[in-house]
Formats: C-alpha cells, structure tokens, sequence
C-alpha cells in the first residue's frame, strides 16, 4: 500500500469513529447536538477522502465529473430543502423518503458494479455476486417499501391495510421469482436475469407494506431503516470498502433495535404485524368489558380539578398532534405550573407514529425534555397523580391490556387508572386502533371531556386563567 | 471464499455488535433523532456513488450514477440538517426561563437558544 492509500484508509477509519461516537453522544440530549455534528464531520471527512482517491487515480471523464457534481447538487438541494421546510408532524414520511433514497442509492451502487463486471470475459466472482445481489434484493424492497410507507403516512395511500384478492399470493410470488432468479445469476452471469430480480424485489416491497396497517408504523418504518443500513454495508462488500460496511452495520444495529422496542412496546410479533389485518378498527371486541356509566364533565369544572392538583400527568396520544394542539397543552402545563403543580407528561413508546415521535412534537411545543417520562420511569408515580389528563390517548391506556383474552391483552400500557382523578378528552366514544372498548372511560374515577382537543385545552386554559385571577 | 470477504465479515460482525451496544443507551426521548441520525450516516452511500460516477463509462452508467448521487445527497443532507433541527428543540427549560435557576441551567444556554424553526405551528 503506498502512503496515500494507507492516509485514505485513516481518514475512513476516522470516519467511521465519529460515527460510532457521534451515536453514543445521542444518550443524553444535552450531548446529542455535539454527537450530530461530529457525525456530520466524519461524514465531510469520507466524501473529502474519496475525492482525493478520485483525483489521485485521474480515470474519471468529463462527464463524470459533471454527473456527480449535478447529482450532488440536485439531490443535497432538494434534501436541504425537504430538512428545513418539513413539520414535525409530517417526520416519520420524510424518514421513510430518507430510507427509500438510501436503499435506492445503494442497489444503484451494486447495479452499476454488476453490469461493469458481467461485461467483462472472467465474469464476476462467486462472493461479489451473492453480496451484489443481497444489496439489490434488500436495496429495491426498501426503495418501493419505503416509497408504500410515506405515501400511507402523508394519506396518499390509505392507512388501513391494503389487501385485494391475490395480494398475498402475489408477494410470495415475487418473492420466489426474486429467489429463484438470485440464484441462477449466482451460477451464470446474465444483466437480463438482474432485470428480473430487481423487478421482482420492487414488487415485493410494495406487496410487504400495503397490506400493514396505520397503527404499525413505527414498526414498519424501523424495519425499513434497518434494511437500508444493511443494503448500504453490503454495497460495501461490494465496492469494498468499510467505511460503507461500518455505517451501514450501525444503521442496521439501530433499526434492528428500533423494530424490537416498538414491536414489543404493542406486544406483537414482527410475523404478526407483517401479516397485517391490526389497525383496520373494525374488529369485534373478544370480550365485553364490565359495564358502567360514562361521566361526562364540562370544562370549567374539569379545569377547577386540574387548577387544585398538585401532582399532575399529562399522557398525549397522536390525537393531540392530529388536533395541532401540543402548544396548547404546554401552555395549560406551564399555567399549572405557574400554581404550583408538579407536571410531567406519560409518553408511551408507540404515542407517535415513530419512534419517539411524540416527544420531539412535545419539545417543538417548548416542553422541557426532564419533564417527558418514558413507560417504566411513569408508571410508579400514577397513584400519586391528583389528576391524570389523556389528551389524544386511547389503547395505551386500556386496562383490558391487564386481562387474557382481549385484542391488546399483554401490551404494556401506562397505569393511568391508578391516579386519583381522571380527565379524558376525547371527541366520541370512538375506539382506538384496537376496535375495542377502553374500561378507563367507564372507570368512576374518570370525567371524560368530549370535545376536539385543541378547543378543550383553550377552555381549560381560559377556565384555570379565571380561577387563577 | 477470500481474505478479503472475511475480514469484510468481521467487520461488519463487529460494527453490528457495536451498534447495538452504543444504541440500547439511547433513551427513548431520542429515539426519533436517532433514527433520523441513523438515516444520516447511510447516507454515506454517497461515497459508493462517487465511485461509480468515477468509473461509469457509457450512458447507462452515467445515468445510474446520476440517480444515486442525487439519491445519496439528499440522504446525506437532509439527514444530517433535519437531525440538527430536532436536536436544537430539546431544552432542559422552558424558554424564557423561570426566575428560579438550578445550577445546571448553565450548560444548556446554548439549547436554550431562540429557535425560528422550532416555534413554527
């Protein structure tokens, strides 16, 4: 190796350091920013190291320079632009955007090496084919998967799950055709038969997501992250280098994780949310839940409650993001506090429709993060709450999750009934994802307040104001 | 089977494990940062689309590096800015601050920041 590959080779080790650093500075989020900047670095760092390979070898034409200066350009302008401009409520489409372009990028990567290398009288080698192959496969699956899961999640596509007669047998078909061709290009050489493979993959992709419904999201767009990490690493198998494989194992590690923590946080199975049919709300209930009355309460007395607690929960579900209503909220929360009361707010793992989503909403609204609390570290205090608000909550705060034999039995849920009084508002009687009867609103503790969440918290807040002055 | 394709294995065995060590100490706060950091970082794709612009050499080739390029920068891009955007909204308190200041207030003035994006609706 001559000094300039051994420089080269440092400055993508370098690189991929700041990776793995700037990922562990993400463990609190006063050191996070300092994390997303080394990582932004190490990033500069890789790009600025593969231009001097690209100089210092002087093969590349015109041309080529041209098409990646105007790809560059082109592609970081319109990302730029979809980073600056995009809401916090519309964040999991642009992450499945921002999956689907890498997965595309990187079965482009193993395409292009592919047909250079058929090209060629020796053909390529045996483990060259079988990871360009694997970068196809899993690139082209994310691309068109990623491409269904935004559309599902901006409402182009709908929500509920897709399923038309054959759609099943459709994606196993794809999926033996992508197989059956994979495995013949392993043994002849042929850019048709990639053609095939690439098709088949596409088609998958769009078969695998389609039929999941709206509820798996965060799931799903977990998944789709992990497999573009993974299509990155094996394009660099391919291309052989280990900047790729390093940053493309860590994405892979984190989405791995990501799909396990949300999978678990709604007591699924990867194979069950796969198979789909959850989230189309049309399920019967399993079993009937203990009757009893609904208490409905207006917003002045519902505020003299809130204006007297002194220990307050706030536990927001995605309905308080649909209604826009999460300043509204931090802004009750900090009037509460103004008077004195203790406010923290109770965020399931699966409250958004990403993971962690609903504390970034929560944060754009101003709410200091030491006030967000995860499940586990809210839980206990529940009992101790003089008032627990659901705002936009529903299954997560079922207790029929506690009994075998209803549709979320088993799902941790947070223990709201176990506060001294509860708020929820709601619009209707309306069920969750679940299709099934939430035993919280028939709960003598509760006063369900039924109006549309932005509206309720402007009067709460208006009420407690009055009694405040 | 090679040297090369093994030791490329190991890497990415090792890298994974990695992962998953310095990952699960991600609180769930963060998980939506970390997931559009994660996003970020594949971005490095863009170094494989660089190197078939280098070595492309008829018009297929051209337009395949193209379409990653463009694909790979805006991953890479838009990643990276959009993290930092999130990032800057996470304060330790509420902005203008309380009259009452604990002592760790210090250390997050710079969070604390006014944030233009952050107060959009």
């Amino acid at each position: 190796m001559s000094t300039f590959d051994w420089i080269i080779q440092l400055v993508y080790v370098a690189a991929a350091s700041c990776f793995v650093l700037g990922l562990h500075l993400m463990n609190t989020p006063a050191t996070a920013r300092r994390g997303n900047q080394l990582s932004t670095g190490g990033m500069v760092a890789a790009i600025a190291a593969t231009l001097a390979i690209i100089i210092h070898a002087g093969t590349i034409s015109a041309t080529g320079w041209i098409v990646m200066l105007a790809g560059g350009l082109i592609g970081g302008g319109a990302g730029l632009y979809a980073a600056r401009t995009v809401q916090m409520t519309a964040m999991p489409q642009l992450v499945s955007i921002f999956n689907a372009v890498g997965g595309g990028a990187a079965a482009l990567v193993a395409i292009h090496d592919y047909i250079n290398l058929a090209g060629r009288a020796a053909g390529p080698a045996e483990s060259i084919t079988i990871t360009t192959l694997l970068d196809v496969l899993i690139g082209a699956v994310t691309f068109s998967g990623s491409i269904i899961a935004a559309g599902k999640l901006q409402g182009l596509i709908s929500a509920a799950p897709v399923t038309f007669p054959g759609s099943r047998v459709i994606n196993m078909a794809a999926a033996a055709i992508a197989a059956a061709a994979s495995v013949y290009l392993i043994v002849t050489p042929s850019v048709p038969m990639l053609l095939v493979v690439i098709a088949a993959a596409l088609v998958f992709g769009v078969t695998m997501v389609l039929p999941i419904g709206g509820a798996d999201m965060p799931v799903v767009i977990s998944l789709l992250n992990a497999f573009t990490g993974t299509a990155v690493a094996m394009a660099g198998f391919v291309i052989g280098n280990w900047a790729l494989i390093i940053a493309g194992a860590l994405v892979g590690a984190s989405g791995s994780i990501l799909t396990k923590l949300m999978a678990d946080a709604m007591n699924r199975s990867l194979r069950n949310i796969m198979i789909g049919g959850f989230g189309t709300g049309d399920s019967t209930p399993a079993v009937a839940g203990p009757g009893g009355d609904v208490r409905s309460v207006a917003a002045d007395d519902a505020a003299i409650q809130l204006a007297y607690a002194q220990k307050v929960i706030i536990v927001p579900g995605y309905g308080l993001a649909a209604a826009q209503a999460q300043h509204q909220v931090a802004e009750l929360a900090a009037l509460l506090e103004e008077r004195g009361a203790e406010v923290s707010y109770a965020i399931h793992p699966v409250a958004g429709r990403m993971p962690g989503h609903m504390n970034v909403l929560l944060a754009e609204a101003n709410v200091p993060y030491p006030q967000l609390k995860e499940m586990e570290e809210i839980n206990p205090e529940f009992p101790r709450a003089d008032v627990a608000l659901v705002i936009g909550a529903n299954d997560v705060t079922n207790p029929a999750a506690r009994r075998p034999g209803t549709a979320i039995s088993g799902m941790p849920i947070l223990d709201v009934d176990q506060a001294k009084s509860i708020i929820v508002i709601k619009r209707s009687m309306g069920h969750g994802y679940a299709g099934i009867d939430n035993e919280l609103y028939v709960n003598p503790k509760t006063s369900m307040l039924f109006a549309d969440a932005k509206s309720a918290l402007t009067d709460l807040i208006a009420s407690v104001k009055t009694l405040v002055g | 089977m090679t040297t090369a394709l093994l030791t490329d294995i190991t890497i990415f065995v090792l890298a994974l494990l990695v992962g998953f060590e310095v990952i699960s100490k991600v609180p769930a706060t963060l998980h939506t940062p970390l997931m559009s950091a994660a996003n970020s970082i594949h971005g490095i794709i863009f170094v494989g689309a660089m190197l078939i612009a280098a070595t492309a050499n008829n018009a297929l080739g051209y337009v395949l590096a193209f379409v990653a390029a463009a694909f790979a920068a805006m991953n890479v891009v838009g990643g990276y800015v959009v993290t930092g955007r999130m990032l800057k909204m996470f304060r330790r308190r509420t902005v203008p601050p309380p009259a009452s200041q604990p002592g760790q207030a210090a250390a997050d003035g710079q969070t604390a920041a006014a944030n233009g994006s952050g107060s959009r609706a």
